[in-house]
């Protein structure tokens, strides 16, 4: 049988950079194949050249064995090739209905022409088991349903082929279940998928077969069911890598008490009498499915909100009044959730971005001015000691990969011997390199006496770093448990929210 | 074919492409001049004699650059902050009125009394900036709107203030106010032109605005909060504080530009005395790429058209108006060359 789909030879360069290697992949009928690959490793590029938005520099795509021309992605379409994107391209304020038939018919059609369009697509929302109300519109849809209209506009157009890109970066873990779920149907239909992703877990469970892209060249290509997550994790960043394990170690006193603490907003309750303590020497995480309280908990301890009632102390002193710059001064690090929004100024250079925070101290300014050499000399030590690779202090931050500005961030609030760290989903959207890497440089500062709460929705992050973990649920945070009484079916327990109902009966 | 954002602009693209958006736009106007049945490249010889053919006409040019380096560091420095400051035009007629007004009652020596009137021009520049900035930042109202309509009620302002209280008896009827105290005159700065002291304040209140930016606290406070004002908030930057410090600094330069026209040219306030430099600074700003060096070179080109414009008007009879058209094209080809500097185009 003809394969759905083939790459031969594919090599892309963008000036210096090779960003496909001559790569060559075929992709059976009804097969999903997981490419999986580091940020930066080329995954991206080779779908861009598969769906026509780049030229290749060498090398042919062959769909149903016809040559695609290059370049052109109508004729990738047309030829039944369908990209859904990791950044959606819908357009907001339009129906579901009116996405779908963007790009593939006039908005002004006909209304016979928009019934028509409306019976195709619940056909095709019925046969694939991807529901839809054609009227909604795209604003009003939670994320996981944006992303089923992004599916649907591929399908809409007859795809065969569909790529997703890192289809579960914006999802919560059973909306990503289940649409691993749908992908498994679809295939049952005929279709044939390539999903993107870093995630281990993820190309295990959803697979059929995997390849494996590094520094833009295929080094293997897998029967999933033949592998192990070991294997793929060493064949993807080409050596072994391991997360760092925490040791125990003797936990000291407290330094960060959270007592009845609520923040509202607008009548809204973001968090509901939380309370915690965290201790010298200690992680404490909190888990929780994403949206429930962990950005209003991130911004309180960051100084960007002041709590309605309550007490938060650092060392016995009161840190609600202090705000982000007093917050600093009393010792407290943060890592924020968005390191691209708050992390860091993407315009700046690195060395500004790494005194940002201590602009206004005497070692950086005198009498208003910026001590820039010093400024400089001290972002390179930063750069050294952290590892921040491809930056020198005057590189403009934006052009650092997303791991090593995350170093950056670390380095900035770390290097100061902080006696409190917020880490706000450090490792979100990082490679399994630049996550050991986080995980090393927290569980030194722990080693050193940081007192760390760890917000995070990755469970696996949670349980190897936390002593402790509380779950935060429609902002209420649960009671603690050590970590190695935590096993998944109760974090899931927790996570749901059980733990209320065990304190009702007790 | 897309665009792609550049990793790293490279100098010399960075320096050639105002030049280039100036060429782009003088060919565009010479398109007009000739359908107006005059050769455009004589009439832009024509230009450049008339601005810079004599001793005259180049102090002529310079006097007109002076506020126009003023109000276009004032737009730059409020535009780098993302505080988009549209009343440049009204803090310079409420810095002019101000010093005006000050100076006819003021007696003092003239080397303390000048100072004493510029510092009160900016000051009123400032605050009249500082009520919008205010606003803006309590309740979220946007200032391109109030400070553009601010100008209006200035101007009317400054026309009630000459009818009435502040009326030239001496005017033969025109609307002025009485003249500051000749002591407080700026002096010339070549002997039997208009050229005056002024131009050398411009000039120093560029350098010192390209220290404040390049080298305090406060400029790198001001870029970070402009160009990621969440990440700014996050790391402990008071955006109220930066951007009314910003807001003051702008307002005082505008304002500024005000005092120094009347205490360097006319003398005494009128609602005609502006050919609309708070305005052509927000072209000047964006000309210089909102750099303070280049608001330098961005005003003396200006006032160059418009300078020129008018000799040119006079020996072959095309509008002078065309000033206003090559500046306004100058604007839109300069917004083009940022985008193809900062941008590349990629297949």
């Amino acid at each position: 049988m003809t394969p759905a789909l083939e790459l031969n030879g594919i090599t892309k360069r963008f000036g210096a950079l090779t960003a496909n290697d001559n790569v060559t992949l075929s992709l059976a009928q009804g097969e999903i194949l997981a490419l999986l690959g580091e940020n930066g490793a080329g995954k991206t590029t080779l779908m861009n050249i598969l769906f026509g938005h780049y030229a290749a520099d060498q090398g042919t795509v062959r769909v149903f064995g016809q040559d695609l021309p290059p370049g052109q992605p109508r004729a990738a379409i047309d030829a039944g090739v369908g990209m859904v994107h990791q950044h959606f391209t819908l357009a907001g304020n339009l129906t579901v209905l009116d996405n779908v038939m963007l790009g593939s018919e006039s908005l002004l059609s006909l209304r016979s022409a928009r019934a028509a369009a409306r019976q195709k697509l619940l056909q095709i929302a019925e046969r694939f088991g991807l529901p839809v109300s054609p009227d909604a519109r795209v604003n009003q849809l939670s994320v996981g349903e944006r992303q089923r209209v992004e599916i649907l506009k591929a399908l809409y157009r007859d795809a065969r082929i569909l790529i997703l890109d890192e289809p579960t970066a914006v999802l919560a873990r059973p909306e990503a279940q289940r649409l691993f779920e749908t992908l498994r149907e679809m295939t049952r239909e005929g279709l044939s998928l390539i999903f993107i992703s870093h995630k281990l877990h993820e190309v295990m469970a959803a697979s059929d077969r995997v390849a494996v892209l590094r520094a833009g060249q295929l080094v293997a290509e897998r029967e999933t069911s033949r592998t192990t997550p070991d294997e793929l994790a060493e064949l993807m960043v080409g050596r072994k890598v391991a997360r760092p394990t925490r040791q125990d170690h003797q936990i000291g006193s407290p330094v960060v008490i959270a007592n009845k603490v609520r923040v509202e907003d607008k009548g809204e309750t973001h968090l509901d009498e939380v309370s915690f303590t965290v201790r010298e020497g200690e992680v404490l995480g909190i888990v929780g499915v994403s949206g429930n309280g962990q950005a209003a908990l991130g911004a309180l301890l960051s100084g960007l909100v002041t709590p309605t009632s309550g007490s938060l102390t650092l060392a016995g002193q009161d840190l609600t009044p202090l705000g982000p710059r007093g917050m600093i001064r009393a010792g407290a690090a943060r890592v924020p959730e968005d390191r691209h929004a708050e992390g860091a100024v993407g315009e700046l250079a690195v060395w500004e971005n790494a005194v940002l925070e201590r602009l206004r101290t005497p070692a950086f300014s005198s009498h208003g001015f910026v001590r820039k050499a010093t400024c400089k000399s001290y972002t390179a030590d930063l750069i050294e000691r952290f590892d921040i690779r491809g930056a020198t202090p005057d590189t403009r931050t934006r052009l650092l990969s997303g791991g090593n500005m995350q170093k950056l961030i670390l380095g900035r609030c770390l290097s100061t011997g902080p006696k409190f760290v917020l880490a706000n989903q450090p490792t979100r959207g990082l490679d399994e390199g630049a996550i050991a890497a986080v995980h090393a440089e927290l569980l030194d500062a722990r080693a050193k006496g940081a007192a760390i709460l760890l917000i995070s929705e990755e469970l696996e992050e949670a349980v190897a770093l936390s002593d402790r973990i509380q779950a935060i649920v429609k902002g209420r945070l649960s009671d603690p448990v050590a970590a190695e009484d935590a096993d998944a079916r109760k974090l899931g327990l927790m996570m749901a929210g059980v733990w209320e109902e065990d304190a009702d009966a007790a | 074919m897309r665009l792609e954002r550049r990793a790293h602009v490279p100098l010399h693209l960075a320096l050639t492409a105002p030049l280039a958006a100036v060429a782009v736009a003088l060919c565009l106007a010479g398109g007009l001049i000739a359908a107006a049945g005059v050769n455009p490249l004589s009439a832009y010889v024509e230009m450049l004699t008339g601005a810079l053919g004599s001793r005259r006409s180049v102090t002529e040019m310079l006097t007109r650059a002076t506020p126009l380096i003023l109000t276009g560091l004032a737009a730059a420095v409020a535009f780098r902050a993302r505080l988009w400051n549209i009343g440049g035009e009204g803090q310079f007629f409420i810095g002019a009125l101000v010093t005006a007004w000050i100076g006819h009652a003021l007696a003092v020596p003239g080397p303390i009394g000048i100072p004493i009137l510029m510092a009160a021009g900016m000051a009123a520049g400032a605050l009249l900036l500082a009520v919008p900035a205010y606003f803006r930042l309590r309740f979220s109202v946007d200032e391109v709107v109030t400070t553009l309509l601010l100008n209006f009620i200035v101007i009317l302002f400054v026309g009630m203030m000459v009818e009435g209280p502040l009326r030239d008896p001496m005017a033969f009827g025109w609307p002025s106010s009485v003249p500051v105290d000749g002591d407080f005159r700026l002096p010339d700065l070549v002997p039997r032109t208009r050229l005056h002291i002024g131009f050398l304040f411009a000039l120093a209140a560029a350098t010192i605005v390209w220290v404040i930016l390049a080298r305090t606290v406060f400029g790198a406070e001001t870029r970070a909060a402009g160009l990621n004002a969440q990440a700014a908030t996050f790391a402990g930057i008071s955006l109220p504080r930066t951007l009314m410090g910003v807001a003051l600094l702008s307002g005082a330069l505008a304002g500024l530009a005000g005092a120094v026209e009347v205490l360097g040219v006319t003398a005494a306030v009128t609602t005609t005395m502006s050919p609309g430099f708070g305005y052509a600074g927000i072209v000047v700003a964006m000309l210089a790429a909102l750099h303070p060096a280049g608001v330098v070179a961005a005003a003396i080109f200006v006032a160059t058209v418009f300078v020129g414009a008018d000799a040119m008007s006079r020996a072959t009879g095309v509008p002078s108006f065309i000033a206003d058209v090559i500046v306004a094209m100058c604007l839109l080809t300069m917004l083009v060359a940022l985008m193809v500097t900062t941008y590349r185009v990629r297949r």
